[in-house]
């Protein structure tokens, strides 16, 4: 069953509205047959702290990740979470998360891996439903096990692998780390020293965007003018053409990969979640450093 | 333990958290960051005398949106807090990871609670003089 989309007007210009809802949409939908509301967070934490009534967790760290290979959850994995998260294959997903629903663009983006059909993440997150005094509760839900399908991971449409970037070269790419990474003057994301990379600066050719300028002050997503104004008036995409976003360990970019094809409607997004800290550790694979996109040498 | 009650423990950890005193939260440049951590924290020992006997005080500052950083502060400042100088020394580096946590919060993110201990170690060193 899934529910109505919403119609607020500012959703309205994006390429994909059905992907977002607005705080006072959930609001007024929350407790809903069909409904599942998912928190996803950087801070593992900080659902336990407050989270919006009857939102379960998922987490990027425990849930999404599979623990020896560094991959995603296989198909039965997937199904497990789901069906003891009470989401069935027909249920309408809302994801929101802290620092401007970074982590809940990834958990959309793997959910997308397994075709799930209706996830929207919640415009400006946990921040914003907080900021408007929304009520929060600490009571943790114990949803009734769904049935859900074991579905095979389907990677091609959306996610990028090395070799996959290597022969893209030359194509275009959106690196979306902050920019003393970007220019390779620090091989790790501000504050996070322990992801790093043996070597700094980007893969060549590849347009620096930092993520978090898709998001306004409120961590809601900027109006699609805006969007178009950075990604293609000012940095020239085209949006005919395939992109692959990158960051450090493929969850900022995650977000941009929303931005693009979700919000401007880019046909050709995917996400090379492998990113800097596999392409900064390879063997024989060619970097660029400064300010400027680079040489692109095959 | 199951994972759930870890990380209500971690929570409570985190909520116990004592806050800055006066003459630390008007001057938050006296405290050392520490960027191993996922999340904004600082740090500060304060050591009362020298040598291995000197006793040693911590202060940690986090914010509410980091309960998971907190909560490994509030780990430190309950088993560290008031102890020696040499005890804190003595403190195995890698018991971060002998407490359970790593099936609850991930290794990953384990490694900020370590980076927090490395440093703590390191101004305990320098004002106590060993």
């Amino acid at each position: 069953m899934t529910l109505p989309r919403d119609d607020d007007p500012k959703f309205a210009d994006y390429a994909h509205p059905e992907r977002l809802v607005s705080t006072a949409w959930l609001a007024a939908h929350l407790g809903e047959p069909g409904l599942v509301v998912v928190e996803s967070d950087e801070d593992v934490l900080l659902y336990e702290t407050g989270h919006i009534p009857g939102a379960v967790k998922v987490d990027w760290h425990l849930d999404l990740n599979d623990p020896v290979t560094r991959d995603y959850v296989d198909g039965a994995g997937f199904a497990r979470l789901m069906s003891a998260r009470g989401i069935g294959r027909e249920t309408t997903v809302v994801i929101y998360g802290d620092k401007n629903n970074w982590w809940a663009a990834y958990a959309l983006w793997v959910f997308t891996l397994f075709g799930h059909q209706d996830v929207r993440l919640l415009d400006g997150g946990r921040a914003k439903w907080e900021a408007e005094g929304r009520e929060m509760t600490t009571a943790r839900p114990s949803p009734a096990a769904a049935d859900y399908p074991v579905v095979e991971r389907e990677d091609a449409p959306v996610r990028a692998f090395k070799d996959d970037v290597l022969a893209f070269l030359g194509g275009q790419l959106v690196d979306v780390r902050s920019l003393p990474e970007y220019t390779g003057e620090r091989t790790h994301m501000p504050d996070y020293p322990e992801e790093g990379a043996l070597r700094g600066g980007h893969i060549p050719g590849a347009q620096s965007v930092p993520w978090a300028r898709a998001a306004n002050e409120d961590g809601t997503f900027r109006s699609r003018d805006e969007l178009a104004a950075i990604y293609v008036d000012e940095k020239g995409l085209d949006a005919a053409e395939p992109v692959i976003t990158y960051c450090r360990i493929g969850e900022r970019s995650s977000h941009t990969w929303f931005v693009l094809q979700q919000l401007l409607g880019f046909p050709d997004v995917r996400n090379y979640d492998g990113s800097w800290t596999e392409w900064g550790n390879a063997v024989r694979v060619p970097i660029a450093r400064g300010e400027e996109p680079g040489e692109v040498t095959r | 333990m199951p994972v759930p009650e870890r990380l209500q423990l971690l929570l409570e950890f985190s909520q116990g958290l004592p806050d800055l005193p006066e003459r630390y939260a008007e001057h938050p440049e006296l405290l050392e960051p520490v960027p191993e951590c996922q999340s904004p924290i600082f740090l500060l020992t304060e050591v009362e005398g020298a040598g291995g006997d000197a006793v040693v005080r911590l202060y940690f500052s986090a914010p509410r949106e980091a309960p998971t950083t907190r909560g490994f502060a509030g780990i430190l400042h309950e088993g560290l807090d008031g102890r020696t100088a040499q005890e804190i020394l003595d403190v195995p580096a890698d018991f971060t990871g002998r407490l359970g946590l790593a099936e609850a919060v991930s290794p990953l993110r384990l490694r900020g609670m370590a980076g927090m201990l490395g440093r703590i170690k390191r101004q305990v060193k320098e004002k106590a003089g060993i």
